[in-house]
């Protein structure tokens, strides 16, 4: 396994279920170590927990016990921000994706959408260099998962991370990225196929998908993509 | 719905009540054993008016403040520390396991002999029942901590100490609340069961003089102070439970506002 990103680079990882696409990431944060071999962030190899990372997890990660706001406000409060201006701060990241108004509601009280929202926010608002996202709309719905995708690329425009984005969703894949990453099916899953995705930006995820280059890349990474999948199943 | 259940409620009382009254008086079962509701009403009446009974309640209260406050906080700091530090909890395992079976009654005596017959016996038998329930929830409540959460917390920057603070104490909050309210009424136990075998003062003791003589009467009325004090406990804790717990969602509340 050899995987590197560029700066700036917007990288999408898709293979089949249970091919350590997560696992990736996690080894990539510092959340976990690698079984062997070693990551390399910002030409220094990584020792402990990712500090340049910001992280988008699949399920729900906002403590429920605070409110919006005070979940945005968390990560520059525990880095040593004062309160009153980490909540000033927050409060301009939550207008950002579209949640004012919403600062004082419990995660308990907003939509699948709105909480992945105030985990963006929550994470954007470190501008970490790196952004993991492992699924991050996975669970929402199609109409919510587009206008989610749209704001994410939206919002990257503005200072171009390094992105790796790791989904089973081929197409979302495409939409989103500069690069494709093809992982073979697990377990002991290698790289199998490394495309460029040349569709011009910005771009909307929505109308991209019917474009004709969108179809012809598609259809190239798709047949790669088929048999791994098989042999997941059949696996 | 909520008014149909209290008038359920006041139903039944009233129906309990009335027909303990009637039975004694048209002579089914004997007073001397059963006492009567009027007389225990009128006791407790005799209580609160001649102020006798303020002394005896004042220091149950405070026994069971005592026994509540300090059962809790050790059992949560070792909760805490056991569930933080799996070498300790591998070591002190076996140990709290045969501590906890033992029946605490038995205890009592040695402690009147330890501390006397005061207040501190009294609070100790207390702590030994508060603190292993105290202890039990803020383990389980430190274990079961979402790990995505505190992956997320580690992610944003979060120190041991931060990690302490923002994510396993809030998250184990639910826990420990819920065992404030049975440590409320196991405190009572200790403080009342104390004075029960041998004190001067406390409700305990009045119930125990009243047996002494055979006064049912006497021992009906404490048991209704006792039990009206332990609801008022109750309900004081389950008031501060839903202040400091606004961020849990209700049953059915899930899913939130579009």
């Amino acid at each position: 396994m050899d995987l590197v990103a560029v700066p700036g680079e917007f990288v999408a990882i898709v293979g089949p279920t249970g091919c350590g696409k997560s696992t990736i990431l996690n080894i990539v944060a510092g959340l976990r170590p690698p079984a062997e071999g070693e990551v390399r962030v910002l030409g220094r190899p990584l020792k402990g927990l990712n500090r340049h990372a910001g992280y988008l997890f699949q399920a729900d990660s906002l403590m429920p016990w605070k409110t919006a706001l005070e979940n945005v406000a968390l990560g520059p409060i525990l880095r040593g921000m004062p309160p009153r201006e980490a909540r000033e701060r927050a409060r301009h990241w939550l207008a950002k994706v579209g949640l004012r108004g919403f600062e004082d509601r419990y995660p308990h009280q907003l939509s699948g959408g709105m909480k992945k929202r105030v985990a963006l926010a929550q994470v954007l608002i470190l501008s970490p260099r790196i952004l993991l996202m492992d699924e991050p709309f996975g669970a929402l719905d199609v109409q919510t998962r587009q206008l989610m995708e749209n704001e994410l690329l939206r919002l990257w425009q503005e200072d171009r991370k390094t992105v790796l984005f790791v989904t089973h969703d081929l197409e979302e894949a495409i939409a989103l990225a500069d690069r494709v990453v093809v992982f073979s099916a697990g377990p002991a899953s290698r790289v199998i196929g490394d495309f460029k995705i040349a569709l011009p930006r910005p771009r909307d995820v929505a109308e991209i998908r019917l474009t004709e280059a969108f179809l012809e890349i598609h259809r190239e990474i798709w047949g790669l993509l088929r048999e791994e999948v098989m042999r997941a199943h059949a696996g | 719905m909520r008014a149909r259940v209290r008038l359920w409620q006041a139903g039944l009382l009233f129906l309990l009540v009335a027909g303990w009254e009637v039975s004694v008086r048209a002579g089914w079962v004997d007073a001397f054993f059963f006492s009567k509701p009027s007389d225990i009403a009128a006791r407790v009446w005799e209580w609160f008016s001649t102020g006798e009974i303020y002394g005896h309640l004042w220091i149950t209260l405070w026994e069971t403040m005592l026994a509540f406050l300090i059962g809790t906080v050790l059992g949560v700091v070792l909760g805490l520390w056991l569930a933080l530090v799996p070498t300790a909890s591998a070591v002190l395992d076996p140990l709290i396991k045969a501590m906890n079976s033992i029946p605490r009654m038995i205890l009592a005596p040695i402690f009147t002999l330890w501390f006397g017959l005061g207040v501190a016996s009294k609070v100790a038998l207390g702590v030994t029942l508060v603190f292993f329930v105290a202890f039990f929830n803020t383990y389980q409540g430190i274990k079961e901590v979402n790990p995505v959460v505190l992956a997320n917390a580690r992610m944003l920057g979060a120190s041991g100490r931060q990690l302490l603070r923002h994510v396993y104490l809030p998250s184990a909050a639910s826990w420990i609340f819920s065992s404030l309210r049975t440590s409320i009424g196991f405190a009572v136990i200790g403080a009342v069961v104390g004075e029960y075998l041998g004190s001067a003062r406390g409700l305990g003791y009045l119930i125990s003089q009243a047996e002494g003589v055979f006064d049912t009467t006497g021992v009906f009325a404490g048991m209704v102070v006792l039990a009206v004090f332990v609801v008022l406990l109750d309900w004081v804790v389950s008031r501060v439970e839903a202040r400091l717990l606004v961020w849990r969602p209700t049953p059915g509340q899930e899913g939130g506002t579009l």
